[in-house]
């Protein structure tokens, strides 16, 4: 029902902003023909031009997307503090449910200011989505969209500028096996895209080591049965593959029934909403993520630039989220102004980003690619060692 | 899809301990159903919403009292019993409030009954929603920084401090009991055995049986319709109150749409137990959190609202009028 109601005002929403739009788009294009040819003729940047975010900016998941959509805006913030033309930003807010992409993706697809997209956020919507943007012709760059499958769709747009779920499970399972020295290991997804993705590979690289799984369902609370199974199984790690909110109700209702194995998790819990849901629980979570950590000397400069604009230190994929964005905007510095040049210019670019080498290959995966352990230590998420 | 009964087996009493200990919570909840449906035949689906402000009262209250360290033994049962007052009386004030403001306009005016239902799930939607926006709400009247610690985080989960300590108590087998299971369950019979006491033998109860059973007869009689309506709206939220607490102690955690599948669970409750009916409630309730705990355990988690809905569909084609049947009015004179 709520979701009737919203889609009803975001289909209100979508057509005033469709009637602008299209006022917009018919200045755009003369804007675009006179771009290309002074492009072509000094190389100057591009104007009227705009990236956009999609992801969730509100919603369960808002946590997630903040950090993404401010690494963006710092990227553009700073190319638009020297450039002639501003490059616009939009923001396209998903909540990160993937029932809301496909209008919203075809909604930016009509836009045709727009020639890159930061995103989609998130494995699910990244599916939904991407079809409508590779019809589109328009190149997006996920710095957080994890599952290996989104890679292997043949869509010409889609790029990520960070592992995978079959580089994080494996490493995962990894260090599962040889830093915790787990001998029994509790598997426990949350049946969405990624989680279950994730909780697949983890399992077949650690065969016989799985004791005994379980999948829960998205918006449950009371995990008893769960809890339970974990605890019968006599398992010395647990390792789930989900978000957050979910995880945070798990591991106190673990630690609530006296568990006192490891719990290791992957990205989509890094987050201070796992924290602030499961207090002392969190303690000793330990949480792979194929994102840079922050004190990493590598990001220290984007780090303090981030600390300085938004009065925070950056969260989970924001330097990914950096270089995504730059990689769009080193582009129209070039003169670039429409979605085809733009998506050649990603598919061949080669430079060294904030947080890796950045170039992609023929699906779309980063050529380069590191996994890193965090753990929690009173109540903070510090960054352990990267999983070789 | 493998069936697990050797590890249902091995586990029995645990999955049963906590499977009751979630169905109390539904039992209380459908309790506000089942009053509401007993006197207006009609469901009161704004109910799930007077349950989520409960929590939220419990949290607050917690959030406020508690401070920093972990409070010693009187303090903490004075914590507990200021936080369960706190949800109780947040509840029956949103479950007064909705019956002035969605309903009693409408049977005033002898409005048919769907249109009670609709102005119900509206009610649902904006008391959600009030909730989830809660900090721009506050930020009208500038208080979303002085509140922040309450107010922030609105769509997301918000956490109680943990302050029982969840000891096990006794053993079944190899099957720890723990603290807060006991709590929950013992707290919800007595609760359950009050109302329906309080029903079967108070003059006010006699009232809302009577209205129950045959409203123009009670009214001829003198019985204040307004009040019994009043009365059943006020002990519904009062015992969605309990539930919001009992709920807040055993998953400690809450959200603005918390209210919505909890819910439908204890709809189901109600329904299952034979909907109007008092102890009907409160056996639905238990059936339906022990039934779920079995099935997640047999079939795999995923499969628990399966489970439960199945058992629903499966009751009610055996016998329509739900386990122990009849409504509140023609029950027990």
């Amino acid at each position: 029902m709520i979701r009737t109601t919203r889609s009803w005002r975001i289909a209100a929403a979508a057509v005033a902003a469709g009637l602008t739009l299209a006022a917009c788009g018919t200045t755009d294009d003369e804007g675009g023909g006179d771009d290309e040819n002074a492009g072509g003729g000094g190389g100057d940047a591009a104007c009227d031009v705009s990236l956009a975010f999609f992801g969730p900016q509100t919603g369960p998941a808002a946590g997630l997307g903040q950090p993404i959509i401010q690494g963006a805006q710092l990227a553009i913030d700073q190319y638009n503090a020297d450039a002639e033309c501003e490059v616009g930003y939009e923001l396209i807010d998903s909540q990160g449910s993937p029932d809301q992409a496909p209008s919203l993706a075809t909604e930016a697809a009509g836009n045709e200011a727009i020639i890159g997209v930061v995103g989609p956020a998130f494995s699910g919507e990244s599916d939904a989505a991407g079809p409508i943007f590779a019809e589109a012709g328009l190149p997006t760059i996920s710095p957080s969209a994890t599952n290996p499958a989104l890679a292997d769709n043949g869509w010409d747009t889609f790029h990520r500028a960070l592992g995978n779920d079959a580089t994080q499970g494996p490493a995962a399972a990894k260090y599962i096996q040889d830093t915790l020295q787990a001998k029994q290991v509790f598997v426990i997804d949350d049946a969405s895209e990624y989680g279950a993705g994730l909780a697949d590979i983890v399992k077949e690289e650690l065969g016989d080591t799985v004791v005994g799984e379980d999948t829960i369902q998205v918006g449950d609370t009371d995990f008893s049965a769960t809890v339970t199974a974990v605890t019968s199984s006599n398992a010395d790690t647990v390792f789930f593959g989900g978000y957050y909110a979910e995880a945070a109700l798990i591991v106190s209702q673990l630690r609530d029934r006296g568990y006192e194995g490891t719990f290791v998790v992957a990205d989509g819990v890094k987050d201070p909403g796992y924290l602030d849901g499961a207090k002392d629980a969190a303690e000793g979570t330990i949480i792979t993520c194929p994102c840079i950590p922050a004190e990493d000397p590598a990001v220290a400069e984007f780090a303090s630039a981030y600390e300085e604009e938004f009065g925070e230190a950056p969260g989970t994929y924001a330097a990914e989220a950096y270089d995504a964005a730059n990689i769009f905007l080193d582009g129209i510095a070039e003169g670039i102004d429409n979605r085809e040049d733009m998506l050649t210019f990603v598919n061949e670019y080669d430079e060294q980003g904030v947080t890796k080498q950045l170039k992609f290959d023929e699906t779309g995966e980063p050529s380069d690619v590191h996994v890193y352990a965090y753990s929690v230590k009173n109540g903070e998420i510090v960054s352990d060692q990267e999983i070789e | 899809m493998d069936l697990n009964f050797s590890f249902f087996f091995s586990n029995f009493p645990e999955l049963t301990v906590t499977g009751l200990a979630f169905g109390a919570i539904y039992a209380l909840i459908a309790l506000g159903y089942t009053m509401v449906y007993g006197v207006l035949q009609l469901i009161n689906f704004a109910h799930s919403e007077v349950f989520m402000y409960g929590t939220f009262a419990a949290l607050w209250f917690t959030m406020a009292t508690v401070g920093g360290g972990n409070p010693g033994g009187f303090q903490t049962l004075a914590i507990l019993i200021g936080a369960l007052l706190s949800a109780m009386a947040m509840s029956a004030l949103i479950a007064l409030i909705l019956e002035r403001v969605a309903y009693r306009p409408l049977i005033k005016r002898n409005a048919p009954r769907l249109i009670a239902l609709i102005s119900a799930i509206g009610a649902s939607f904006v008391l959600a929603e009030l909730m989830g926006l809660r900090d721009r709400v506050t930020g009208w009247v500038g208080l979303d920084d002085d509140l922040r610690d309450y107010v922030g985080r609105a769509r997301i989960n918000n956490s109680m401090p943990n302050i029982v300590d969840n000891k096990v108590l006794f053993s079944i087998g190899d099957a720890d009991v723990r603290m807060v299971d006991v709590i929950v369950i013992v707290a919800a019979i007595v609760m359950m055995v009050a109302v329906d006491q309080f029903v079967r033998r108070s003059r006010l109860g006699r009232g809302i049986r009577a209205t129950a059973q045959d409203p123009e007869t009670a009214a001829l009689m003198g019985v204040n319709s307004t009040r019994v309506i009043q009365l059943t709206f006020l002990l519904g939220g009062l015992m969605a109150g309990v539930a919001a607490f009992l709920y807040m102690l055993k998953i400690e955690v809450t959200k603005f749409d918390v209210g919505f599948l909890l819910g439908v669970k204890a709809f189901t409750a109600a329904v299952l137990g034979g909907i109007g009916n008092l102890r009907g409630a409160l056996v639905g309730g238990l059936v339906l959190g022990v039934v779920e705990n079995w099935g997640s355990a047999i079939l795999g988690s995923e499969w628990r609202h399966v489970v439960a809905f199945v058992l629903l569909v499966v009751i009610l084609l055996f016998r329509p009028t739900g386990i122990l049947g009849e409504s509140l009015g023609k029950a027990r004179t």
